[in-house]
């Protein structure tokens, strides 16, 4: 296996290969995670910032956790409390960061794109943990990695993306590992929500939930991101937990052996029933565990990623994410 | 070598082996069969893996990361760690790090099938199957086959 990236942006630029070497990589460490001292000493003496302009606790306190079981130093970093309020740029950040010798900078942002712009710059690995409604690309390995222990093989799996696809990143970085991997990818939600434009990316588009759900081997749920809506895209949420909500009764209609899957945060009651997010056919939970494992390899393969360094980087990368999205960040 | 980590530690009820990934737990695989014949019992198996450990990752390749499988405890135990060539001695000083994430063995003995030479770090071996003078850019390669006739050491 070869591995040369220094940066981890999107999934959508990485090969199959490429996604199953951090696969298989974070299997290994799932087992580390399983021993009863859990911390190797890979990164001691690097230094990883967590840079989250945006707010998130699970992907923060995840990446944290995975640097510290790899002995690395971490520093949290929010908006919030940084000088960003102050009216410094990203890039005038990044530089102090990298003036304290920071080897990593884990970055969220609400721009689409932040991390490819970073990365024309940075000495540092730059990791993308969410960019506005572009990618997130560990939580599409997470999730890839869930299936693919739980189901053996992802070629040949139908997975059903549901809810906010419009405005999730993490719809994004699912759809093109699913995609890279060889699964059957539908995406379903209310139609506002969910744009024809995907069946260009190889997906099967529908508005109707029975029919998303009946054939899936995986069901996906995402929430709905009202923080990135900035006109309201359906009447109420009333009306999409009574037209998408998974609940106990419609889970007849779902494979017995189907895995129901949700990122988090989740709003019970509406995207999802109770009774469905603690199932036995619910692997949430599995997903957290194993995000751990993933943003292990992650860190782990980039630091030993060595090239190509980033001015060499293909600087059309930094407008395609607006392109792809088709949608623009909000502000 | 087997009779002589007999006789070193008889009657051998805190023994334990733990075959460092790769070679190792080949040569284990001979030497413990060998080795409960002797002393009449069980002698309980491990594995390491030591590549979280190493000061020398070759990062051109992806690290295989191999399973580390120790099912017993280590506190105040005799654990002899195998591997099948002894050269820089990084991966013994590895192994002795990754040996004390799982616990305090009393002892730590060192078994090797070839010993070929050129340590760069104060580590010697406690049993040695064959010292060999080599130059630094041989190559010593291990092959233990499906049966002990096929095993077959290389210089090359």
């Amino acid at each position: 296996m070869i591995w040369n990236r220094r940066h981890l942006l999107d999934l959508q630029s990485l090969t199959a290969t490429e996604l199953i070497t951090i696969l298989d990589t974070a299997r290994s460490f799932k087992t580390i995670n399983e021993r009863a001292v859990k911390r190797v000493p890979p990164l001691r003496g690097k230094t990883v910032v967590n840079l989250f302009v945006e707010p998130s606790t699970r992907t923060r306190i995840s990446f944290e956790l995975a640097a510290l079981r790899l002995s690395a130093d971490v520093i949290n970093f929010t908006a919030e409390s940084s000088s960003l309020k102050k009216g410094e740029t990203l890039k005038d950040t990044l530089r102090n960061l990298e003036a304290l010798n920071a080897d990593f900078i884990i970055l969220r942002h609400h721009a689409s794109g932040a991390p490819h712009f970073l990365a024309r710059f940075a000495q540092a690995h730059i990791v993308n943990a969410g960019d506005g409604a572009h990618e997130h690309p560990t939580q599409g390995l997470l999730d890839v990695f869930t299936i693919r222990e739980r189901k053996g093989n992802i070629a040949g799996l139908r997975v059903t993306i549901l809810g906010d696809i419009l405005y999730s990143r993490v719809a994004r970085s699912n759809i093109w590992a699913l995609l890279k991997l060889g699964a059957h990818v539908t995406v379903a939600g209310p139609s506002t929500l969910v744009p024809r434009v995907f069946e260009q990316w190889g997906c099967r588009v529908t508005w109707n939930l029975k029919e998303a759900i009946e054939d899936a081997d995986v069901i996906n749920l995402l929430r709905i991101q009202h923080e990135r809506q900035r006109v309201t895209m359906f009447p109420n949420l009333g009306e999409y937990t009574a037209l998408f909500g998974l609940n106990p009764q419609r889970m007849q209609w779902v494979k017995p052996d189907a895995l129901i899957m949700h990122p988090g945060p989740i709003n019970r009651g509406i995207e999802i029933e109770s009774e469905v997010a603690d199932g036995p056919q619910s692997v949430i939970l599995e997903q957290v565990n194993n995000g751990l494992a993933v943003r292990m390899a992650v860190l782990f393969l980039l630091n030993g990623g060595r090239g190509p360094a980033s001015s060499e980087l293909d600087p059309k990368m930094v407008s395609k994410p607006a392109e792809l999205t088709g949608v623009s960040a909000p502000s | 070598m087997a009779h002589e980590i007999a006789e070193r530690n008889f009657p051998g009820r805190d023994l334990v082996l733990v075959g460092i990934q790769g070679g190792g737990v080949n040569v284990t695989r001979r030497l413990s069969p060998l080795l409960n014949a002797v002393l009449g019992i069980s002698v309980p198996l491990g594995t390491l893996d030591v590549t979280m450990h190493r000061d020398d990752l070759d990062w051109h390749r992806v690290p295989e990361i191999r399973p580390t499988d120790i099912p017993f405890a280590l506190e105040g135990r005799t654990a002899v760690l195998v591997d099948d060539v002894l050269f820089h001695g990084r991966t013994v000083r590895a192994a002795l790090d990754a040996l004390h994430a799982f616990g305090r063995p009393g002892r730590v003995q060192l078994a090797v099938l070839i010993d070929r030479g050129h340590r760069e770090l104060p580590i010697h071996a406690d049993f040695v199957g064959k010292s060999i003078d080599t130059t630094l850019v041989e190559r010593v390669i291990v092959r233990i086959g499906v049966s002990p006739d096929d095993d077959e050491v290389w210089l090359t």
